[in-house]
């Protein structure tokens, strides 16, 4: 395996961003990237995107992304792996370029929720539960994640006001972020007095939906080095996953798939947990950060919202995570959010996160889930100097 | 669901039909034909009591559309006595009345309904387990 | 000669009930549409969950009969369902619980309709059937949630409920056929079109010409063709369309108030339609002992009576608790407003 590199970076801020279309978002952001890179024609292009085809009626995104893009002619694809396909996108460049494939790729992460009413998006987000015996059931997205919380709350005997933390550092840290979608503090009270949507998660347990799209353009590593630009280098990437629906799981509160893919990406970087100066993890509610954070091995199983509790999740905590909001308030458009996690993981790595930057950080990890814990994906970017 | 979606699977949803792994042993709802405990091929029909217990629950205050008219309704992990889990609402109970651990039965309802016209989608709920009759 | 009975020895071996939990009081029926006036025929109706109809209530009646019968759903040659609120114009209700409770394939499956009566007319077709020998079981459901237009006296008693029976040979009964009479007669006391909601009903005309020359002359008949007077049966009970009705029907034919009391049910849960005196005779099955006789009528608009003798046999003590008993349900009581009522039975337009 050769070598692979991040040379380029671009994103549009996450909005509603009513007058741009699917398609030109993620032209946005390519275009942005390849700029970034000094590179006119990448050889490939991966768009990660899950909802497309159910609110814009839109599929073949690879072919329509790399024409409008003005990258007419290359080899291009649509990856899905429901809230994680951005991550997925990344890790098809990431094997194309390590593989040999090709030399420079682009990986795109694209959603466009307002293209469709809120309950055709909630309708459509539903699909990446089980839609036979998850979805007939009226559970919502929200709802199966409820489930979780409900029974970690119950084992480890954690309140609902418990959780605060996560949501409470991904404002603060999204405040500052100019691409955030969600740019105000919220307080303690805020958190505890939020309407509930399904029981036990509130509106601000969950994540924003909105428009966006990031994109990152690889290439091997002794491509990056002759072009002289920052270089973060992709030192680990892995990919496992679990059942789909939660009640397939003999242990729903251990995300099995975020432990191996972790574990793995963490070997291929000759890396321990413990060496992770810090974490975009997949915060799409409050108890997915928590379940996150102990399956990676961040926390012991139980922990994950004591470590929260203890401030260490913040920028000045060991374990700095959602450092520009996260997905929990920089927004969650899924398929894109993959993307912008390891974008901002980039921003960090090169000095560039503005007021968020965190201080001499070195190796940083991504990691975005599809469906509830069914298909987990992880990179290690390190900061080569 | 559309028509052979909901017919496929509705006698399972009916019954509460499941299968066994001839090889482990394991008792498997939804039916899926290899066994995710060994990996074995397991076609062998089973039928569940329908009883069990909450194993986490929450109740839905924002419906999917299809399922406004029961919310807001109480969804639940539930423990067969048999051994898996499955997804299913609860009905016939308040939501203050739940609790994780609660002893649960298999009920059969109408589970959604698109329009006036369309068809009646029947399956499975869970509802507190009624007293039986004095002895 | 009226007297109906097969050359077979046929009874009852298994039966079940269901009613919904939910009560509105008839209060509340006066509160909205008739403030200051006292019409209420019944304290309380049972009314359906929003996420019940007469396919999901019968389906947890035949379990329970399928428990106190313990024979295996696969033997029952006949699945038929008596209502006058089958969910579907076209789609057969009785398909849907032989599937539910494991009667498919082999199995003669049929939705029955007679007002009020469709469930005695399941039932007395199923006598028949296992009667003849062509199948040693069959399942009759009579199981309604009665529908009524706002604002009109039904609306007091149009209630939701049922239950169903498992006929089978005599040596297995817990309660033995001893004969039936049915009566039936052109008659324009009650009927509901297609495409329409609410029934229209004769008002007053619904009493002397239907409901008592039908119940009356269906309960003489056998009485007489079977040699019997009041003093003859434990127990006697009457389709219950009001608080009314049943009583005076019982005083005419000379029963006495303890006699019926049992099963009557009219008070606490409405009138259940096909399901209203299938209802009642499980609720004496309930508290009768062996050697019991029990008279049953039912009444349909339209109209009709079908008129049983039943004789208790032992085996019913041992089968009574094998499920939960009539009263259970009816005991077990929620009651609701009338805007949740609108809500619940679909009164409200919502498109």
């Amino acid at each position: 395996m050769r070598d692979v590199a991040i040379i380029g970076i671009g994103q549009t801020p996450v909005s509603e961003h009513w007058d741009i279309s699917l398609c030109d978002l993620a032209v946005q952001a390519v275009k942005a990237a390849l700029l970034d890179a000094g590179i006119e024609r990448p050889e490939m292009l991966f768009v990660g995107n899950m909802l497309s085809a159910a609110l814009s009626r839109q599929q073949n995104l690879g072919a329509l992304v790399a024409d409008h893009a003005g990258l007419r002619g290359i080899e291009a694809y649509k990856v899905e792996t429901a809230c994680g396909s951005g991550a997925a996108a990344v890790r098809m460049a990431y094997m194309a370029v390590a593989g040999g494939a090709c030399d420079v790729a682009v990986a795109c992460g694209v959603e466009k929720m307002t293209d469709g009413t809120p309950e055709e998006a909630t309708a459509a987000l539903a699909e990446a539960a089980d839609a036979l015996y998850e979805a007939t059931h009226g559970l919502s997205f929200v709802a199966i994640n409820a489930l979780l919380m409900q029974r970690y709350m119950f084992e480890y005997g954690y309140r609902h006001e418990d959780f605060g933390p996560f949501s409470i550092n991904a404002h603060e840290n999204a405040s500052t972020n100019p691409n955030a979608m969600f740019r105000r503090p919220i307080t303690r009270e805020q958190f505890v007095r939020s309407r509930p949507i399904a029981d036990p998660i509130t509106l601000l347990d969950s994540s924003g939906i909105g428009d966006g799209s990031a994109a990152v353009v690889i290439a091997t590593g002794e491509l990056a080095t002759r072009l002289g630009r920052p270089v973060v280098r992709i030192a680990g990437s892995a990919g496992a996953t679990d059942s789909v629906a939660v009640h397939d799981r003999r242990e729903p509160l251990f995300f099995s798939a975020a432990h191996t893919s972790s574990q793995r990406a963490l070997a291929q970087a000759g890396v321990t947990a413990a060496d992770i100066d810090f974490a975009e993890l997949h915060d799409a509610f409050s108890i997915t950060a928590a379940l996150s954070l102990e399956a990676c091995g961040f926390a012991p199983r139980g922990k994950g919202v004591a470590l929260a509790l203890g401030g260490e999740i913040s920028r000045q905590g060991r374990l700095p995570i959602s450092t520009l909001g996260g997905l929990k308030a920089r927004g969650h458009p899924v398929g894109a959010s993959g993307v912008y996690q390891v974008v901002e993981a980039v921003q960090q790595l090169r000095g560039q996160a503005g007021s968020n930057q965190l201080p001499g950080c070195r190796l940083g990890m991504t990691q975005s889930i599809g469906g509830s814990g069914a298909n987990i994906i992880t990179h290690i970017l390190e900061r080569i100097s | 669901m559309s028509i052979p979606m909901y017919w496929r699977t509705s006698h399972q949803r009916l019954a509460l039909t499941g299968e066994v792994c001839p090889t482990c042993e394991a008792k498997l709802f939804p039916p899926r034909d290899i066994c995710p405990h060994c990996n074995s091929p397991a076609k062998t029909r089973f039928d569940f009591c329908g009883r069990g217990t909450v194993y986490s629950y929450s109740l839905v205050n924002v419906a999917p559309r299809g399922f406004e008219r029961c919310a807001p309704y109480v969804v639940a992990l539930v423990a067969l006595e048999e051994g898996p889990l499955l997804t299913a609402q609860l009905t016939e109970t308040d939501p203050q009345d739940v609790f994780i651990g609660m002893p649960v039965e298999m009920v059969t309802r109408r589970m959604r309904e698109g329009s006036e016209q369309g068809l009646i989608e029947y399956g499975y709920k869970f509802r507190p387990c009624m007293e039986r009759a004095e002895a | 000669m009226p007297l109906m009975k097969p050359t077979m020895d046929v009874g009852i071996i298994g039966y079940g009930a269901y009613v919904p939990r939910y009560r509105l009081p008839a209060s509340e029926v006066s509160r909205v549409w008739h403030p200051g006036g006292d019409r209420a025929p019944v304290e309380q109706k049972a009314v359906a969950g929003p996420d019940e109809d007469t396919v999901t209530m019968s389906i947890e009646a035949a379990r329970n009969a399928l428990a106190r019968a313990e024979i295996a759903p696969a033997r029952l040659g006949a699945v038929w369902v008596g209502s006058e609120s089958h969910p579907y114009a076209v789609k057969p209700t009785s398909a849907i619980v032989a599937e539910a409770i494991g009667a498919t394939p082999h199995v003669l499956a049929g939705d029955w309709q007679f007002a009020c009566k469709a469930g005695t007319e399941a039932l007395q077709a199923a006598l028949a059937l296992v009667g003849s020998g062509m199948t040693p079981y069959a399942l009759a459901i009579g199981m309604d949630t009665a529908q009524s237009r706002p604002g009109d006296v039904l609306e007091y008693t149009a209630a939701a409920g049922g239950a169903a029976y498992i006929v089978g040979p005599g040596d297995e009964a817990v309660a033995l056929l001893q004969g039936s009479v049915s009566f039936a007669t052109e008659n324009p006391d009650f009927w509901r079109r297609p495409q329409q909601n609410y029934p229209e009903h004769g008002g007053r005309f619904t009493g002397e010409p239907s409901y008592f020359r039908h119940t009356l002359a269906a309960a003489t008949e056998l009485m007489e063709a079977l040699g019997r007077t009041p003093q003859d049966y434990a127990y006697a009970v009457f389709h219950q369309p009001n608080r009314r009705f049943p009583r005076e029907a019982a005083v005419r034919l000379g029963f006495s108030a303890e006699q019926i009391k049992a099963g009557l049910l009219v008070d606490r849960i409405g009138n259940a339609y096909a399901g209203s005196s299938m209802l009642g005779l499980g609720a004496l099955l309930d508290v009768a002992n062996p050697g019991d006789r029990v008279l049953h009528v039912s009444y349909g608009s339209g109209a009709g009576s079908d008129a049983f003798e039943w004789l208790v046999t032992d085996g019913l003590h041992e089968r009574r608790h094998r499920a939960p008993l009539t009263s259970y349900y009816v005991n077990r009581v929620q009651e609701i407003d009338y805007a949740t009522y609108a809500r619940y039975r679909n009164k409200l337009q919502m498109e």
